[in-house]
């Protein structure tokens, strides 16, 4: 049973095809680190996961309720952090979303600054606030669009953290991210995207953890 | 369908909260409105029976520029951080998303109206305390018209870089019955013309106007933020 598949999925910006015929499918409870180059279609394919975008062709299949961590943090600069927390919560209809919100900024130590305005955060601040927003509800399927870019090591940290227990619970994870050796320590699985298409997909093994570029070099299109 | 209302409301109170600290549209539609009436007041010389035969017009093209204002800003306070993937990407159908924004702007465009009325009575020596309720119901399916039409093409024009430009271009065509029809009623009103509002055929105009391009955008929502 997949949580997530990708059946021949095309994605036109005018006449260029940002997807062409990319093939993804993710079981349940699995970690798939999604690799690639920058403009290989990581982005867009997540975007379509996600339902922020329509493929052109193609079959979309999401099993499950959606926790989403794009390029930007997601969060309402003019709301406090327990403000943003808890109107996500009733978004997502949560039965007590104060409850929820108070338990979620003390997973990523914000609590201390609960009622601080999220522009007045620093930036690590906010990817923080980002992070518990995605978790809030406890998603079955996390899609996270380059999670650890710009995180400083107590974001990364905590990020880890939420990922690993995540996991465990059954959850279904799904990332992109340039920072393979990371992202290597907590997939189970790995697919590499090349110029629109998937051109590996398949469980992590020993040698990708050992060496990062071992991928890149085996199955890309153009060697690093 | 309950929790898509509840949603909407969620959107509404998250949108209404952010304006109020932010007064980023409200203040500048606000004193636009006054600028505006009172500009008015001193470029014309004429008698006050002339004045309520115009007070109508007046009036609600200073609502709808104001209008302009405010929705412009209703789907563009999304775009910081992404909001606005977030919002699609939670499980609320689009077409609560436009409910709440919609809704918000209403309420704002409302304020922004009210505030407006006593400076407009002032300025023109029109008295409109004694009809105010009847006035009241023409603002709130005249405002809410507004308030749609401006919340959909906000949406549809969110991306676009030249949005301030592009929403008005595209706007005040679609006003042009909504805007008649508050107008003819509003100058009746103030001029002490019988109106009946249970049976005017401009105030069925407005209700016909509502229910068509309410439901319409709230099924077109979806195709419009998802591309």
């Amino acid at each position: 049973m997949y949580a997530v598949a990708a059946d021949r999925v095309w994605k036109y910006f005018g006449d260029y095809p940002a997807l062409r015929g990319a093939d993804l499918h993710v079981k349940k409870g699995a970690c798939l680190a999604l690799l690639g180059r920058n403009g290989a279609g990581k982005t867009t394919l997540l975007r379509i996961l996600a339902r922020l975008s329509r493929p052109s062709k193609g079959e979309i299949q999401v099993a499950g309720q959606l926790g989403y961590l794009g390029h930007g943090i997601g969060v309402y600069d003019d709301l406090s952090a327990l403000e943003n927390l808890i109107l996500f919560g009733e978004l997502q209809g949560l039965a007590n979303p104060a409850e929820a919100a108070r338990e979620a900024l003390e997973r990523v130590g914000l609590t201390r600054v609960k009622d601080g305005m999220a522009r007045e955060f620093s930036r690590g601040m906010r990817q923080r606030l980002a992070v518990a927003r995605a978790f809030l509800h406890h998603p079955d399927i996390l899609l996270l669009d380059e999670p650890f870019t710009s995180l400083d090591d107590k974001a990364v940290a905590v990020l880890q953290t939420l990922l690993a227990e995540a996991l465990a619970g059954g959850a279904t994870i799904i990332m992109s991210t340039h920072q393979i050796r990371e992202a290597m320590e907590l997939a189970t699985h790995v697919a590499l995207l090349e110029r629109g298409k998937v051109v590996y997909a398949g469980e992590r093994t020993a040698e990708m953890l050992a060496d990062p570029g071992w991928l890149y070099r085996t199955h890309g299109e153009s060697p690093a | 369908m309950t929790g898509g209302i509840r949603a909407a409301i969620s959107i509404a109170k998250k949108d209404l909260r952010t304006e109020f600290r932010t007064k980023e549209s409200i203040n500048a539609s606000a004193s636009f409105a006054l600028v505006i009436l009172v500009l008015f007041s001193f470029a014309f010389d004429i008698a006050r029976e002339e004045f309520y035969a115009i007070s109508g017009g007046l009036l609600w093209l200073v609502y709808s520029f104001a209008g302009a204002m405010i929705v412009n800003r209703s789907f563009a306070r999304e775009l910081p951080n992404d909001c606005l993937d977030v919002l699609i990407a939670s499980p609320v159908p689009a077409w609560s998303i436009f409910l709440g924004k919609a809704v918000a702007a209403f309420v704002l465009l409302l304020c922004v109206e009210l505030l407006s009325l006593p400076v407009f009575g002032l300025f023109y020596n029109i008295r409109w305390l004694g009809v105010f309720w009847p006035l009241f119901a023409i603002m709130m399916l005249a405002t809410w018209g507004i308030t749609v039409v401006g919340a959909g093409l906000s949406a549809l024009t969110v991306n676009v870089r030249l949005r301030e430009l592009m929403l008005p271009a595209l706007l005040y065509p679609l006003l042009i019955p909504v805007l008649i029809a508050a107008m003819q009623l509003t100058t009746a009103l103030l001029g002490s013309d019988p109106v009946n509002l249970a049976t005017d055929s401009e105030m069925r105009l407005l209700l016909v106007f509502d229910i068509v391009y309410t439901s319409l955008a709230m099924y077109l929502i979806e195709f419009i933020l998802v591309l």
